[in-house]
């Protein structure tokens, strides 16, 4: 039975107060709070086991390499990856993807294109541009319609067999927006195209199976959802991933190093030089668990129903526009209220204790598109309650007649 | 003419007299609202301070020997936070902007009450208002 009161005690900051009101957390698309569960985690892993791990031969060391191990196991679980070492620990998304921008440096030739969707991150924007500045490859965008979702029929006419890389967010971070990343996946591969989908606001609210998918790649934070920050993952296909060439020369990813020649060690230690973050892998997985225990299922039915209260409660306000009305979307409203700047109406949130972001979301070309400066957004998670959506609704109202 | 610590230490009793920093913000939105405005010219992308993020532009001009600042913001409570500059260093002999302490920045909190972002931008128009200050006292000397 899914109990908000309940899962809200799992975690402490939400407690707390903000310029003497309660807490009231809206921005869950940038980062999700961490719950005890997750803490207590990497705390256990300081104060009982903390060792490097993959070459020691002492206890502890086998103790954290157990446990990473494990967390890479449960994160192949819960995607449904076909073999653990298709997943690489990484910083995060960011990372994940020039991981393989940095591989593709070489693959690429001067003839390829690369496509991207307008609905994209500026970290699914930058590498591409400096692979294609490195490689001469062309760079086309799908361009995005009025609703915030992507134009397929665009998209078809785009992709060609010239078509090397196909790049898309599951969802968008800027508008919510949920795309047609099967359809684009499998509409790609007919062209031979491979596909990198970026699962970073996806993650948090929907349960993924790479292998149902098809997809190429698949990249995520461990932070958006309930996880610690600076560690993420790089799902890839095993074969893909061995054509790769690694991405950072070091320890743990070699075999043998000699001073004539170097051989690469395996999946997944290949991507994975350097000593890695233990806790935050490890956590990784506790979270994808502590998340798996309420039920992805049960987390998107709430969501949904805060999206749609919210939704209907913000449309009533004089003058306040959304951004983003696909009809699949997840639990996210990016709004303007007439010709108030996203920042005025951000910081007078902020005296009321609710947290948003205010701003282009690292996503400028979508701004561009619908000429404004930013947006106000609200994020929800599966721990905000409709009590929340009220005092927003107040708040924004409020500093309406305190800008206006 | 009131010397720049003098309007200073007014802005300093002006903002205690504040119960909350929500009537702080009200003010400053006042103070934002009645700016005067920029000459349209000068609203260019050669008079935007980079570091903001709300895009703000200032121009200044040398009035026998004193500056006069003009600005303007797309944000309301970023155009109060610039009017009260102007206040401070506006109609001011470069030289004295140049050699002016800005702690009374932190003594009405401003700072610790602005999100990081803004904070930034803060930091970056008192830079530029000196960058002026020191272009023109070259002129001057």
């Amino acid at each position: 039975m899914f109990d908000v009161k309940k899962i809200r005690k799992d975690f402490p900051i939400l407690s707390r107060s903000v310029n003497g009101q309660p807490l009231v957390y809206l921005d869950n698309a940038a980062t999700s709070q961490t719950p005890k569960q997750v803490v207590e985690v990497i705390s256990d892993y300081y104060y009982r086991y903390n060792a490097n791990i993959h070459r020691g031969v002492h206890k502890l060391s086998q103790e954290a390499t157990d446990a990473y191990e494990k967390a890479r196991t449960t994160i192949q679980t819960h995607f449904n990856a076909a073999h653990p070492h298709e997943i690489i620990f990484t910083s995060g998304t960011t990372e994940s993807i020039n991981v393989i921008a940095a591989g593709y440096a070489s693959i690429l030739k001067k003839e390829d294109e690369l496509l991207i969707s307008a609905l994209e991150h500026h970290s699914n924007i930058v590498p591409w541009q400096m692979l294609c500045e490195k490689t001469g490859a062309t760079l086309k965008v799908i361009p995005m319609t009025k609703l915030g979702t992507l134009d397929m029929e665009a998209f078809d006419n785009l992709l060609n067999p010239k078509t090397k890389l196909v790049f898309v967010n599951h969802v968008s971070n800027a508008l919510g927006t949920i795309n047609p990343i099967k359809e684009i996946i499998d509409k790609s591969h007919q062209k031979g195209a491979k596909v990198l989908i970026d699962g970073a606001q996806a993650s948090p609210h929907i349960k993924t199976d790479v292998r149902a998918l098809n997809t190429d790649y698949y990249v995520t934070s461990a932070h958006k959802l309930c996880g610690p920050t600076g560690v993420g993952m790089l799902y890839g296909k095993e074969t893909l991933l061995k054509e790769l060439p690694p991405y950072q020369g070091g320890g743990e990813m070699i075999a043998s190093v000699t001073f004539e020649k170097t051989t690469y060690a395996d999946l997944p230690h290949k991507f994975e030089a350097g000593t890695p973050n233990i806790s935050g892998g490890i956590a990784f997985g506790a979270a994808l668990d502590y998340m798996n225990k309420i039920d992805f299922e049960a987390i998107a039915s709430y969501e949904r129903e805060l999206l749609i209260y919210a939704t209907d409660a913000l449309k009533k306000i004089d003058g306040l526009r959304i951004y983003g009305e696909a009809l699949e979307k997840t639990a996210v409203i990016s709004f303007n209220v007439g010709t108030i700047h996203p920042y005025d109406i951000g910081s007078i949130l902020d005296q009321m204790g609710i947290a948003v972001r205010t701003g282009h979301h690292c996503a400028q070309p979508i701004m561009d598109f619908y000429n404004i400066p930013g947006t106000v957004r609200a994020s929800f998670s599966f721990y905000n309650t409709f009590e929340e959506i009220d005092i927003l609704d107040k708040g924004i109202r409020k500093a309406i007649l305190m800008l206006q | 003419m009131k010397t720049i610590e003098t309007i200073q230490e007014e802005i300093v009793e002006e903002f205690s007299l504040f119960e909350d920093w929500m009537q702080r913000y009200e003010y400053m939105i006042d103070l934002g609202k009645s700016l005067p405005l920029i000459n349209k010219q000068y609203k260019t992308d050669t008079y935007i301070i980079k570091g903001c993020q709300s895009k703000v532009w200032v121009h200044a001009e040398l009035k026998e020997d004193q500056l006069n600042f003009t600005a303007d913001s797309e944000a309301i409570i970023t155009k109060g936070i610039i009017a009260i500059l102007i206040r401070v260093f506006s109609n001011q002999h470069p030289k004295d902007i140049l050699t002016a302490n800005t702690d009374f920045i932190d003594r009405i909190g401003l700072k610790e009450h602005l999100s990081p972002t803004r904070a930034n931008g803060l930091v970056s128009m008192i830079k530029q208002i000196k960058m002026y200050a020191v272009a023109f006292q070259a002129q001057l000397n």
